[in-house]
């Protein structure tokens, strides 16, 4: 009985290893690419976006979750059960703005950075910056327009890692195609 | 611990930015360019395949020999890294190893057949390098090829470098 329990913990930590080591090759690739940090930030970004878009489906058929009433909702959803489905943290919600337009996501530890260590050339590198796209891309699709940034790393000596989330607008859902 | 679907996302984003990067300013990609996306994607999942065999093989003992090791790679690397058991093992037994899958999962969401056969080659290089990386820490030099004629069915060649 415990070996089989064994095996399954174990192939979840090597997916996770999977998914970690993959991440940091690919931020190193992009630091080759691009000359420098910023660059590298957006890149990411855009990138998150694009696996934003897609991952909400996931997530959709998945947890079974409706149409959330407010954004005090949708913060609770996205922190209780998709870190929670992909990632296997839950960060605490805190820090509201009185208007409750705007909140910071505490992650105690985040999957992204284990064996990761920044160098010094490297000062402005937003290491987790794919997050932000992703939950910008996902909430995209489910018509909110909401502005995603890191405000602590713990990777440049933070002693949390906080995302702060702030609602920009709602999308009307008639609109053609973005052509911008 | 993340979920498996996060690497398939991750994995598809890579390949299809690596391929818009390589492309931006041409009409059309010319095989050189299509070599360096092949070439880049592979590099990465060379460091990635190091990386994940060291974990893997910590606590092991070491192998007989160069069968044991692609036997290891067939059963216990594929199973962790792919979820499930390459089917079919063949060697000649002078170095070359054809390791055929017949449900990639790499492959299995593009299609059942024939259809989008040219993508293929861009969505196994990852883990074509993932392979070599492997071998590689493992003392092993290797060249590993991906060929697919039937999705999601793939064979990987893996041809051992003598020094």
């Amino acid at each position: 009985m415990s070996r089989q329990s064994n095996r399954t913990a174990d192939s979840k930590k090597m997916n996770s290893e999977l998914f970690t080591l993959t991440y940091g090759a690919l931020v190193t690739q992009l630091c080759k690419d691009y000359e420098n940090d910023e660059e590298v930030n957006k890149q990411l970004d855009k990138m998150g976006y694009n696996i934003g878009v897609r991952l909400i489906e996931d997530f959709l058929a998945r947890s079974s979750i409706g149409r959330c009433q407010d954004f005090r909702e949708t913060a609770d959803v996205i922190a209780k059960v998709a870190f929670k489905m992909y990632l296997g943290t839950t960060p605490s919600v805190t820090n509201w703005s009185p208007a409750g337009d705007e909140f910071s996501l505490i992650l105690e530890n985040n999957p992204l950075v284990d064996f990761v260590e920044l160098p010094d050339n490297h000062n402005t590198l937003i290491y987790s910056n794919l997050l932000c796209g992703v939950l910008r891309g996902a909430l995209e699709m489910v018509q909110m327009a909401v502005d995603v940034r890191f405000v602590q790393d713990t990777l440049r000596g933070d002693n949390v890692t906080e995302i702060r989330m702030k609602f920009i607008k709602r999308i009307e859902e008639n609109l053609p195609a973005g052509d911008e | 611990m993340t979920d498996e679907v996060l690497f398939e996302f991750l994995h598809m984003e890579m390949v299809s930015n690596v391929y818009k990067e390589q492309q931006s300013n041409k009409m059309q990609m010319d095989n050189k360019d299509r070599a360096a996306c092949v070439s880049v994607l592979e590099s990465m999942g060379f460091r990635v395949g190091q990386g994940l065999i060291e974990r893997l093989t910590r606590d092991s003992p070491s192998f007989k020999d160069e069968l044991d090791i692609m036997k290891f790679i067939c059963k216990d690397f594929w199973t962790k890294v792919f979820r499930r058991q390459i089917d079919n093992l063949r060697t000649n037994h002078q170095g070359t190893y054809v390791l055929q899958d017949n449900k990639f999962t790499m492959l299995t969401q593009l299609s059942n057949g024939k259809q989008y056969l040219d993508h293929a080659p861009k969505h196994l290089a990852f883990s074509c390098g993932m392979v070599r990386g492997a071998l590689s820490n493992l003392g092993l030099d290797s060249v590993v090829t991906a060929e697919v004629a039937v999705m999601p069915s793939c064979k990987f060649q893996v041809v051992i470098q003598k020094l």
